[in-house]
């Protein structure tokens, strides 16, 4: 496979793909390593990290299993990092496809609507999202999607705008080949490269939005998230500040392991910019 | 002339925007479960459905979804923008008592957000791939990766509670009496954290785009040119490359600009100041719908303020832009 | 010659690295060349001859990863390749000066053209600012640029592209340079421009008595400037010579071959063209409107205005211009990819311009279209084979059906079939001209559009498309539609030519008689500027003999790498 060769070249995006599979794998074991619910009573609160076996990272203010909520965490982070951006890059796909092939009035109308998404600080939206339908994991994660799609759109508009006065599209045209054709098979498997680069960054700010949200107590308070510990950790932060520490460094390390396999993506997907 | 005009024009072009915008506020309102009587008489603690129906006729909301829309138009073309129930006064002046916060938050986190990635941008391509390079880049990884309410904190432990060296929180020390310089001084030792969390992420954006469009301008012919003048690397840099370069990272403030307002949120929590974002947060928990759609409203209104000054910096910048006319 | 003069740039046995994973080593092998004061060297050779590595290497501008491995360039008694980074600074721009192809990416886009070349003061004098802006005014003037004083004050985009060249040139002269290194300075260039800006530099280098090295692709600006030549390949130097001697007896057989695929400017003998028309095209207008928002700025440009135009069947009309005559706009119409705003384009005797969008679906086959550029005008993702089968495909045969057409297509345009399964970058460029000629055939149209469907091409290559569509033509019983901007291509391969200029056709009859007598003005300019023209008529004249040249036929193409 030339390109896991291409892709593994480049150390940092190495580095991302150990990091995610070990993020995965958190995730993945999360319900054998730690059976019990995460966000229960497991004994005496505020213990630091490696004073005792059973709590390997300790617990918070109110005894719960510091290691359980990073494991179970990493689920809803993944999760609703993931599935929001499915959201958000096909909905930019499709508006952006659309505005981008046909053009003229199409074109100006999604624009205007893209840009009163972009006007609108997303994360104000998503408060105004949120605190329209609730905040449970599902309206949570589709409100994420739905601030998120802008960007992509504009950047599936470029491509086709620019892919579809390429002289292979045309000489497709004097085929006499149907516009669903056209769209679908020719421009967009040449789009996608930088839309799947893209999508990475959708994620990790997916991620980071989540994580916020947690953090002001907004998100689903029925799951472990790591937001939601980071905001739980404030009441003791002058003493027991690793309570907030620990879970932010997961952040850190799954929203730079994303971000490190977009940028490997990107070098292997386009091997002509390599030398940078 | 020419600048002005155009960005008037790009102005006059975001009116349809903001209504589109405002449509959509209106229709979510209209499915957020409870309307403003509702909250009224939830504050009264109860009320008979006479009174209630009395009420809705009272605030215009039994007529026809379209007539309500033009009518909350009308009264957002008046800056209008409600009562707060919860605060006990107008939207407009609940909001306008928090901004100042804010936009000192907004522009001091810019500037410090632009000035610094342009130069750790700058030092990256110039050493591309030396150990410079792979340093700020990474270091630009890792701030772009964090949490900034985690950075916060992190902060206030370190610099507030070990090394007491900045404040922990708050706009200004309370009953310190301070005016003046003084005062001044205690402002912006209490926002130096606030600023650098909030700029921590655009920091980050802005050196990686400075970097690759450095690089980007450094491969196009006119720099071969002025080499070939006899102009030294350094040279070349500063008269044709930094001011082509810095088209990308212009453009990318007005984009960035919504980000930013909702970044302020958070932020604003953490540290606890008084500003729009926290106003925003605080009406969310307190239900507010009011005050929450008036502060999108004028959020709004600041992302195109800011995309119009945008719009003139970039023409000064680029003869090209507009130049067709 | 002026041989007796010391050599004013002296390359000695100087051998260019490239870095690993490039096509072949070396760019430039060994190469032994001299510029003397007081005359022009034109370094001919195909893309990938390293002639342009050779300039680069001289001011020791060469990409990141290339390098010198061996040789030495002096200059002044000293060799460039040694001498410090400072030291090479004063010499760059103030001794040894160039001049480059893109006159539009070569200035930078924000500043004025008077800053930039008043630049060239500022490094290297210690002139005032009064004093610099004269200097600037007077170079303008000297370079015969319009208005010089409202030009130093333009920014780049605000000139044409002539202007904007003669502004590169102007600067490049500004410190009175010794040698002068031209890179292609005149190929993005309309061809009345170009033979302008030939004029300029020829008279400049008289006057300055300076050394011009001149890097080109084209035999006609070689005859057009050179005193002596150098004709390399694939980094080496295969001949060298006073320009006379290369031209009209050249003794390496690559040279010949170079040279034979020249076309030449004389059309042959009028053929007889049928009466019944292919194609009739009757006042189509296309008006584009572009920037303008709200109303305001709104910039009309008649693309065509009023064009009447008729194809016999079996014929090959050539509509020749410049850029902005219309001449793309005209054929991208006629495809259909443009709908026109006015007039009628029949097709035999059917009208396409007012058929529903699934009749024109239908009536597309007819006509079809080879695209200008080899590279993107194939679906980077797609099998060559399947690129071919597609049209088929859309029109309703089976894809079994198709792909087996495909590959007799392959056969019939010269290509191997078993290379259906290849992709298009495993092709060269010319190979990839083939396959979307190919891709037109599979459809069994009765006329062909091709639009400039051999100016990406080097000239030995674009001899061999060139009669691949000339035999197809006549085999298949085509009939063609030509688009191209030289006038020399023209010549030799249409029965009918159209000359295009604003949107109009100026006049329009017989190749052979246009080109022989050229009734309007507008013709009659273009034909005195293609370069190299009274080279051609003296070969044609018989005063050279061209058996020497067309001796050689040509080889298979090289497969080219990325440029």
């Amino acid at each position: 496979m030339g390109f896991l060769r291409r892709y593994l070249r480049n150390p940092g995006a190495a580095i991302g793909l150990v990091l995610l599979l070990l993020v995965l794998a958190m995730a993945g074991s999360a319900d054998l390593l730690y059976p019990r619910d995460p966000l229960a009573l497991a004994g005496r609160p505020l213990q630091w990290p490696f004073q005792n076996a059973r709590f390997l990272l300790g617990t918070d203010a109110s005894g719960r299993d510091i290691a359980a909520q990073i494991f179970h965490g990493a689920r809803i982070s993944l999760l609703i990092g993931f599935v929001a951006t499915i959201v958000a890059i096909a909905l930019g796909i499709i508006v952006g496809a659309v505005a981008g092939y046909y053009g003229g009035l199409i074109d100006d109308l999604l624009m205007r609507v893209t840009e009163a998404f972009q006007t609108v600080p997303s994360f104000l939206l998503l408060l105004v999202l949120v605190a329209v339908f609730g905040s449970s994991i599902v309206t949570v994660t589709l409100a994420i999607g739905i601030v998120s799609w802008p960007a992509p759109a504009r950047l599936a508009r470029a491509e086709f705008l620019t892919l579809r006065n390429r002289e292979f599209v045309q000489a497709c045209r004097t085929l006499g080949l149907r516009d669903s054709a056209i769209i679908f098979r020719e421009i967009l498997p040449n789009a996608m490269p930088p839309l799947i680069v893209y999508a990475s960054v959708v994620m990790a700010l997916a991620i980071l939005l989540e994580s916020a949200l947690a953090f002001l107590n907004l998100s689903d308070p029925n799951v472990a998230s790591w937001g939601n510990l980071i905001g739980h950790g404030r009441g003791v932060l002058r003493t027991q500040w690793y309570v907030s520490a620990i879970p932010g460094v997961a952040i850190l390390l799954t929203v730079l392991a994303v971000s490190l396999v977009g940028q490997g993506l990107n070098d292997a997907l386009n091997p002509r910019l390599k030398p940078r | 002339m020419r600048i002005l005009g155009l960005a008037l024009r790009r102005l006059a072009a975001s009116v349809p925007t903001l209504l589109i915008i405002l449509a959509g506020l209106f229709l979510l309102l209209q499915l957020a479960p409870g309307d403003t009587v509702d909250a009224l008489v939830a504050q009264m603690g109860g009320g008979d459905p006479a009174m209630i129906g009395e009420l809705r006729r009272f605030y215009g909301l039994d007529a026809p979804v379209l007539a309500q829309l033009m009518n909350y138009l009308w009264r957002l073309v008046r800056l209008d923008l409600g009562y707060s129930a919860i605060y006990g006064k107008p939207v407009v002046a609940v909001i306008l008592e928090r901004l100042p916060a804010t936009l000192l938050l907004m522009v001091s986190a810019l500037s410090f957000a632009f000035a610094a990635g342009m130069a750790l941008g700058v030092v990256a391509a110039r050493r591309v791939n030396q150990w410079p390079d792979t340093l700020i880049s990474t270091l630009g990884l890792i701030f772009y990766a964090t949490p900034s309410f985690w950075f916060g904190l992190m902060g206030i432990v370190v610099f507030a509670v070990w090394l007491g060296w900045l404040p922990p929180g708050g706009f200004e020390t309370i009953g310190s009496g301070y005016t003046g310089i003084d005062r001044a001084i205690d402002i912006a030792l209490h926002l130096v954290l606030p600023t650098v969390t909030l700029a921590l992420i655009f920091l980050a954006i802005y050196l990686r785009i400075m970097r690759a469009s450095m690089l980007e301008v450094l491969t196009l012919d006119f720099v071969r040119t002025a080499r070939a003048k006899g102009l030294a690397e350094h040279g070349v840099v500063r008269r044709h490359v930094l001011r082509n370069a810095l088209l990308p990272m212009v453009t990318l403030i007005g984009l960035q600009a919504g980000t930013m307002l909702g970044g302020s949120v958070v932020v604003e929590s953490v540290f606890a100041l008084p500003g729009l974002g926290r106003l925003a947060y605080e009406s969310v928990v307190q239900r507010d719908l009011n005050t929450l759609l008036g502060i999108v409203f004028v959020s709004a209104l600041l992302v195109i303020v800011i995309n119009f000054l945008v719009d003139i910096a970039y023409a000064r910048l680029d003869p090209r832009i507009g130049s067709q006319t | 010659m002026s041989a007796a003069s010391e050599p004013l740039l002296r390359i000695e046995r100087l051998s260019v690295r490239l870095p690993k994973g490039a096509d072949r080593a070396h760019a430039v092998r060994a190469l032994e060349l001299e510029a003397h004061a007081n005359e022009i060297l034109c370094i001919v050779g195909e893309s990938g001859s390293g002639k342009s590595m050779a300039a680069n290497a001289i001011m020791r501008l060469l990409p990141p990863g290339v390098r010198v491995e061996s040789g030495r360039i002096l200059f002044e008694g000293r060799d460039l390749l040694s001498v410090s980074e400072a030291e090479m600074r004063e010499i760059r721009g103030g001794r040894i000066a160039m001049v480059f192809q893109e006159p539009m990416t070569a200035l930078n886009p924000l500043r004025t053209i008077g800053d930039q070349i008043g630049e060239m003061f500022r490094i290297h004098t210690r002139l005032g600012r009064r004093e610099i802006e004269a200097r600037v005014l007077a170079l303008l003037e000297e370079v015969r640029i319009p208005d010089p004083a409202a030009s130093a004050r333009a920014y780049p985009h605000e000139l044409s592209g002539g202007q904007r060249q003669r502004a590169m040139i102007a600067m490049a002269l500004a410190l009175e340079p010794r040698v002068l290194i031209a890179d292609e300075p005149t190929t993005a260039l309309d061809v009345t421009t170009q033979a302008q800006i030939l004029a300029l530099i020829r008279d400049l280098q008289r006057r300055n008595g300076m050394a011009v090295l001149f890097i080109t692709h084209d035999f006609g600006v070689v005859a057009e400037i050179a005193d002596r030549v150098a004709v390399m390949q694939n980094g080496e130097l295969v001949e060298e010579g006073p320009v006379r001697e290369l031209l009209e007896a050249p003794r390496h057989p690559y040279t010949r071959q170079l040279l034979a695929a020249v076309p030449s400017l004389v059309p042959p003998a009028p053929k007889p063209v049928a009466d019944a028309p292919a194609l009739t095209v009757k006042d189509l207008t296309k008006v584009f409107r572009t920037g303008g928002f709200l109303g305001r700025g709104v910039r009309v440009t008649r693309a065509l205005d009023r064009v009447s135009l008729s194809l016999p069947k079996g014929a090959t009309l050539g509509i020749v211009g410049e850029s902005g005559s219309g001449k793309s706009t005209m054929a991208r119409c006629i495809v259909r990819l443009l709908d026109p705003d006015e007039g009628t384009i029949r097709i035999g005797d059917v009208d396409v311009t007012a058929m529903s969008k699934r009749e024109l679906r239908a009536e597309r086959r007819r006509v079809q279209m080879v695209f200008q550029d080899p590279f993107a005008s194939l679906n980077p993702r797609r099998r060559a084979g399947d690129l071919v089968a597609q049209g088929p495909i859309a029109h309703g045969t089976p894809r079994k059906e198709a792909l087996a057409k495909a590959r007799e297509l392959f056969a019939l345009v010269g290509l191997d079939p078993a290379s259906v399964d290849r992709y298009p970058h495993e092709f060269s460029g010319g190979q990839r001209q083939r396959i979307g000629l190919a891709r037109a055939l599979a459809l069994e149209p009765e006329i062909l559009v091709a639009d400039e469907p051999v100016s990406a091409l080097d000239v030995s290559v674009q001899a061999q498309v060139l009669q691949l569509l000339a035999d197809l033509k006549s085999r298949l019983g085509l009939s063609m539609l030509f688009v191209t901007h030289d006038l020399r291509v023209a010549a030799q391969i249409c029965d009918l030519v159209a000359v295009m200029h604003d949107g109009r056709v100026v006049e329009t009859g017989p190749a052979a008689t246009v080109f022989t007598e050229p009734r309007h003005e507008y013709t009659r300019a273009l034909i005195d500027a293609i370069p190299g023209r009274r080279w051609s008529e003296r070969i044609a004249a018989g005063e050279v003999s061209p058996a020497a040249l067309a001796e050689v036929a040509p080889s298979e193409p090289r497969r080219r790498g990325i440029p």
